[in-house]
Order: structure tokens, then C-alpha cells, then sequence
């Protein structure tokens, strides 16, 4: 059984090694947030918003010419089709309602291209909520439009200017922020990593995804089990959403696509699985991308949101016993399948999905195999990715 | 007996404890400015294992982290830097660090190789009391090492008794809702929080780190508790310094007068 144990272990990965300043909080929220999630009346608000407001349940599009041209039958998941445009608006829906039940006043946030900051400053909007989101100094320059569309939705958009000013620092100053004003905050993490109860509280929220392909392949196909599910894997949330549900149907195969960069060994890459090595990061256990002296190696992709140098416990857990395969994707792979899917379906996908698109070029299955790849974002974010790639 | 212990054994007021960065401002550095602190007459050496990833820490303990790393500081070459140091400087040493370089460099042998050194305590912010409990607690008493606890305003009085039980040496107790050196001043209700502590007859000693930076803010903190820790200041008194002795100890001075 793939299941969090009490202390928030997957396996031998997870855990909470966070400072004692920072105890209260997760704590309560530890021996709060099932119990608030289960309750009625948080699930008639949050089924409703997700609804009405994010759009579910997604479409799960069967993708007839993706199909010809790979010889199987490929089913999209079109979470590119969620208010704001992926999957992240699942998770800050989920938490922003807990953040509320909790009596927080005031939400915080990580983001590295900015797609999680702007689901969260949309959510503090929606709710009326005090909201201050971390960024990269570097990333605040290289995603200018999400920036604004954070500050457009009301947030305050606070530069992180320490160690390489991207991702994994944006997350340091929230963890900062966070211990500089305990009572008062609730911070919205964008991916099923960080101290326990975050990576199984994130991954329940984006869990939706695999509960919706269940329903929607059982009536399409009359089987709620596809043979594969891909997904692409930064941080690693909507690939933990679109497996939650068939991490224990063992007929599943979960093939977990990681940013490749240059090539894995190129030293341009951010493909944890191959490089990383048990360590902590961000107040869990998982694999890490490190030097042999345990600082933390900073990992590149072309795409943002998979340019994080250590991976969810659960997905480490994976790796380690088997159960999902892993793939490297390189940016120029990805970035050719990103034209693929915008010439045959007509959806321009992130260069985050693009990869898991990819991922169908590098792994063996059946001409009669059932395949459902999570489309998590639209490509309209990464624009000028394409357009400065330009090969086209 | 260890060093800390014997410490607070014959001074029980104006404790103070001095953090460095290992490798700050130059790789060399780390002995001489260790010899300079013992030489001004503080108490305690704090030394710092630079991280990457110093979410405990503020701007300039991170900018130290920084500097100590590009100048080449590792676990492996501070021990090299710290072999025989026990000829030199008779004060207790304690190692504030991250868990996972030391989980890289290997527990075990990072607690055997402090022990042969001379090393008497760990400051290991990211390392929960259940973990440690766990995990870690059998090893570092195997090799004689204290573990030192932080306590924040938010931890309940529960808590802190829980962490007196499982302390040795002394409590760190975190002034505020902070990182270190994000304030300059004292406030009433950090007072209300150090006299709250002070009532509870807790078994160790504690010292208050996280904003304190000069004579007032130490003298107020030693009314509360058995004496203090200065970080970030004195990275600050030293970032720039020409004369490492001279600086030092006119900080040192100046605070414990």
C-alpha cells in the first residue's frame, strides 16, 4: 500500500524537519486539516467552488490524432482547462478554505514561473484574504506577465533575493515569513513537498484528477483503469493528483516524466530521480539534487515549473520501490512536443506538460494500451519560451 | 564533565555566547577569530556549518552562509581547520548547522570526529525533538554531545517542559517571531514571554539569541535568563573588518562592559 504513515513517512521519505519555530503552526495544522476537510461544510464549499468556480470536473478528452500518431489510444486529463490555467488552483481552493476555517488572517506563498502565485492570489481575492507571494528575483524578471497578473489579482509580490534567487529560495523566504508571524498565516505550498502533513494535504486536494479520469474512463471505456498514466514531475502535485487513485491498482503503470534539461548528465538538468540522493529539503526527507558536501545543487529546465532540485516524498517513495517509471525529457524534446500537440489536437500545451507529451517517444507500450497523460497547464504562460525557441 | 555543563556550574549570570560563521570572512579565518572571542572574554563559541538553505536564519547569517561556501567551507575542511584547537581555546564549543550536510558528511562519524576534536554541543534548528528522539539521541550521547533545543513565544508550556526533560547544556530560547537578526529591540511582550519562562523552574539554563546585538539588549536578556547569544551583529561587526582582533574584541567588550 502507497499510504503516508502517521509520522508523514511514505517508505523511508518524508517526515517534518522544520524549526521549532514553525512547531505550533504546521502541528496544528497537522491535527486539524482531516478532520476540517471531511466536514460538511467544508466540502459543500469547496465541491461548489471547484465546480463553479475552477470549472470541474475537466474534461478527458480522447485525443484521436495524438493517437494515430503514437498507435495507442490517448486520453488527455485537460486540467489546461482550469480557471487560471492548471492544475495549481486545485490545491489553493482546497487550502484557502482550511486557511479560513483556521482563522488565519493572511496567506503566503512560494512561486517560481508564477502559475501557483497567481492560483493563490486568486483564491485571496476571491476570499478577501491579506496575500503576499515569494519569487525569485530571477524569476520575477524571466515571468514579468504572471508578476502582474499576481499584483492585477491584488498581491504583494516580494522578491526573494538570496542563494540563486529562484524557486528553492522563494520557498526559503516563505518558510521565513511563515516563522516571523506564526499566528496570523497560513502558507498555501504549491506542491506535494515540504513538512508533513503538506505533501499528503496537497496531493489529497489534487487528487480530484484521478477521481474525475476514473468516473470519465468508466463511461467512455467502461473500465475505470487506464493501462498508463503520465504525468510530468517538478515538485510533483499533478502527477501525485493524477495517481493518487491508482497508486494501489497495480495493473496501472505510473510513468513520472522529469525535466531533463541539457541531458541528465550534462549538469543542466533538474532530474531528480537520477541525480538526487536521499537528503532534506524544505523540512522533508526526500531525493535531492546535492553536492557530495549536502548543499543543494541548483537544477535547470527550460520550464519553470519543473526547475526544483528535489521532488515530493511520495514520488521518491515511488521510485524507490518501483511503482512508477521514471523518464528524463530534454528541453529540446519538450519544446518539439509542444508543437506536436499544438498542430494535432489544437492545444498549446506548458512546456511542463510538453514533457509528459514527450514521454511517449521514450517508453514501450501496446498498440491496444489505454493511456491517459495529465494535461496540467495551457502554454499561453510560456510564450515567449516558444517564441525565443522559435522552431517553428 | 562536559565543558557546558562546567560552564553553568560557575557562572550563572551574563552567559555569553558568540555564533561565527565557519569559514567567515575568510576560509582561514575560523580559528583566529575563535581565539579572538575567547581572548575578548565571551563564554561560548557558536560555530556555524554554512548551508545553502538557511531557513532559520536572516539576511546576514544567510549573506555569511554565502560567503563561507564560495570561499571553499565544507564540514570536511572545518574539521580539518579544528584539528588540535583544544590546545588554544578552552571555552565550550558548540556546532550550529543543518541537518543534511551532516546527514551527507555521515551522523556517525560527524559525532565520532566531534567528539576526538573536542566539540561539547549541536544547535541543529531543522531537527525536531521527535526525530531526535527517534533518530538521533542514542548516537549523540554515545559520543557525549549535547543537544540543544530552541524554544520560540509560540511553544506551549507543555512543550517546554517536554524539551527541559531532554535537554542538556542549556535551552535556546528564541526571542521573537523571528529569524535571527531581524530585530533590534526588545519589546514588552517579548519581556512578558522571557519572564513567563524564568517563572517555570525549568532544570537547564537558558540563553535568548535572535536580536540581541549589543550591551542593552544583553543586559536585558541576562535579567531574564543566565545570559545570551549574538549572531548576527557580530557577523556584522566582522564582515568588513581589517583587524580581526582589534574589532572583536571592542565588540565583546562593548557588550559585556
Amino acid at each position: 500500500m502507497i499510504q503516508v504513515d502517521e509520522k508523514g513517512f511514505y517508505g523511508s521519505f518524508g517526515g517534518a524537519y522544520i524549526p521549532e519555530m514553525l512547531y505550533p503552526n504546521v502541528e496544528e495544522l497537522r491535527e486539524n486539516w482531516e478532520a476540517i476537510v471531511a466536514s460538511p461544510t467544508y466540502q459543500v464549499e469547496f465541491q461548489s467552488l471547484l465546480k463553479d468556480f475552477v470549472g470541474r470536473p475537466t474534461p478527458l478528452y480522447l485525443a484521436a490524432r495524438l493517437s494515430e500518431t503514437f498507435g495507442a489510444k490517448i486520453y488527455l486529463k485537460r486540467e489546461d482547462l482550469c480557471h487560471t490555467g492548471a492544475h495549481k488552483v486545485n490545491n489553493t481552493v482546497g487550502q484557502i478554505i482550511l486557511a479560513k476555517k483556521l482563522g488565519k488572517k493572511r496567506i503566503i506563498a512560494e512561486t517560481g514561473a508564477g502559475q501557483h502565485g497567481v492560483a493563490t492570489a486568486t483564491v485571496c481575492a476571491l476570499m478577501g484574504m491579506d496575500c503576499t507571494i515569494y519569487m525569485g528575483e530571477l524569476d520575477i524578471k524571466r515571468q514579468r506577465p504572471n508578476v502582474e497578473r499576481m499584483r492585477i489579482l491584488g498581491a504583494k509580490v516580494v522578491p526573494a533575493v538570496s542563494g540563486s534567487k529562484t524557486l528553492k529560495d522563494a520557498t526559503n523566504e516563505a518558510m521565513r515569513a511563515w516563522i516571523a508571524d506564526p499566528v496570523g498565516t497560513h502558507y498555501i505550498i504549491g506542491s506535494v513537498v515540504g513538512p508533513h502533513p503538506y505533501p499528503e494535504m496537497v496531493a489529497r486536494f489534487q487528487s480530484v484528477i484521478s477521481e474525475e479520469i476514473k468516473w470519465q474512463l468508466k463511461s467512455k471505456e467502461g473500465r475505470e483503469n487506464p493501462d498508463l498514466v503520465i504525468a510530468c514531475v517538478g515538485g510533483g502535485s499533478n502527477a501525485a493528483g493524477a495517481f493518487y487513485h491508482y497508486y494501489n491498482e497495480s495493473s496501472v503503470r505510473l510513468i513520472a516524466v522529469e525535466a531533463a534539461g541539457h541531458g541528465i548528465h550534462s549538469g543542466k538538468s533538474a532530474a531528480t530521480s537520477v541525480l538526487g540522493t536521499p537528503g532534506i529539503l524544505h523540512g522533508s526527507k526526500t531525493l535531492l539534487m546535492q553536492t557530495e558536501d549536502g548543499q543543494v545543487i541548483e537544477p535547470h529546465s527550460i520550464s519553470a515549473g519543473l526547475d526544483y532540485p528535489g521532488i515530493g516524498p511520495v514520488h521518491a517513495h515511488l521510485h524507490e520501490i518501483g511503482r512508477a517509471e521514471f523518464v528524463g525529457v530534454e528541453d529540446e524534446d519538450a519544446m518539439k512536443a509542444g508543437i506536436l500537440l499544438s498542430r494535432t489536437e489544437g492545444i498549446i500545451p506548458a512546456i511542463e506538460t510538453a514533457h509528459a507529451i514527450h514521454a511517449l517517444n521514450q517508453i514501450s507500450f501496446n498498440p491496444n494500451d489505454l493511456i491517459v497523460i495529465n494535461l496540467s497547464g495551457r502554454g499561453d504562460k510560456d510564450l515567449e519560451t516558444y517564441i525565443q525557441w522559435g522552431n517553428y | 564533565m562536559n565543558r557546558i555543563d562546567y560552564l553553568f556550574q560557575t557562572k550563572k549570570e551574563r552567559v555569553l555566547s558568540i555564533y561565527v560563521t565557519a569559514g567567515f570572512p575568510s576560509l582561514e579565518d575560523t580559528l583566529p577569530v575563535m581565539e579572538a572571542i575567547q581572548a575578548a572574554g565571551a563564554d561560548i563559541i557558536e560555530i556555524g556549518l554554512p548551508y545553502s538553505d538557511p531557513i532559520a536564519d536572516g539576511p546576514t547569517i544567510q549573506e555569511s552562509n554565502t560567503i563561507a561556501l564560495e570561499n571553499g567551507m565544507s564540514i570536511k575542511k572545518l574539521f580539518a581547520q579544528l584539528l588540535g584547537f583544544r590546545a588554544k581555546i578552552h571555552l565550550p564549543v558548540v556546532l550550529m548547522g543543518y541537518l543534511n550536510p551532516i546527514i551527507q558528511y555521515g551522523v556517525e562519524e560527524f559525532c565520532k570526529k566531534c567528539k576526538e576534536l573536542g566539540i561539547d554541543g549541536l544547535i541543529l534548528p531543522d531537527l525536531p525533538m521527535s526525530h531526535y528522539l527517534e533518530e538521533y539521541k542514542e548516537l549523540f550521547e554515545r559520543y557525549g554531545l549535547f543537544n540543544i533545543f530552541l524554544i520560540s513565544p509560540q511553544t506551549s508550556e507543555k512543550r517546554i517542559r517536554e524539551v527541559d526533560e531532554h535537554s542538556n547544556g542549556f535551552i535556546y530560547m528564541v526571542s521573537s517571531h523571528a529569524i535571527t537578526g531581524a530585530k533590534a529591540e526588545i519589546s514588552p511582550e517579548q519581556e512578558q514571554y522571557f519572564e513567563r519562562v524564568a517563572g517555570m523552574n525549568l532544570s537547564n539554563p537558558r540563553l535568548i539569541g535572535f536580536g540581541i546585538s549589543d550591551a542593552a539588549t544583553f543586559q536585558l536578556a541576562s535579567r531574564y535568563s543566565q545570559g545570551a547569544i549574538i549572531g548576527s551583529a557580530f557577523i556584522k561587526n566582522i564582515k568588513n573588518s581589517t583587524d580581526l582582533n582589534r574589532d572583536i574584541n571592542s565588540f565583546i567588550q562593548g557588550v559585556i562592559g
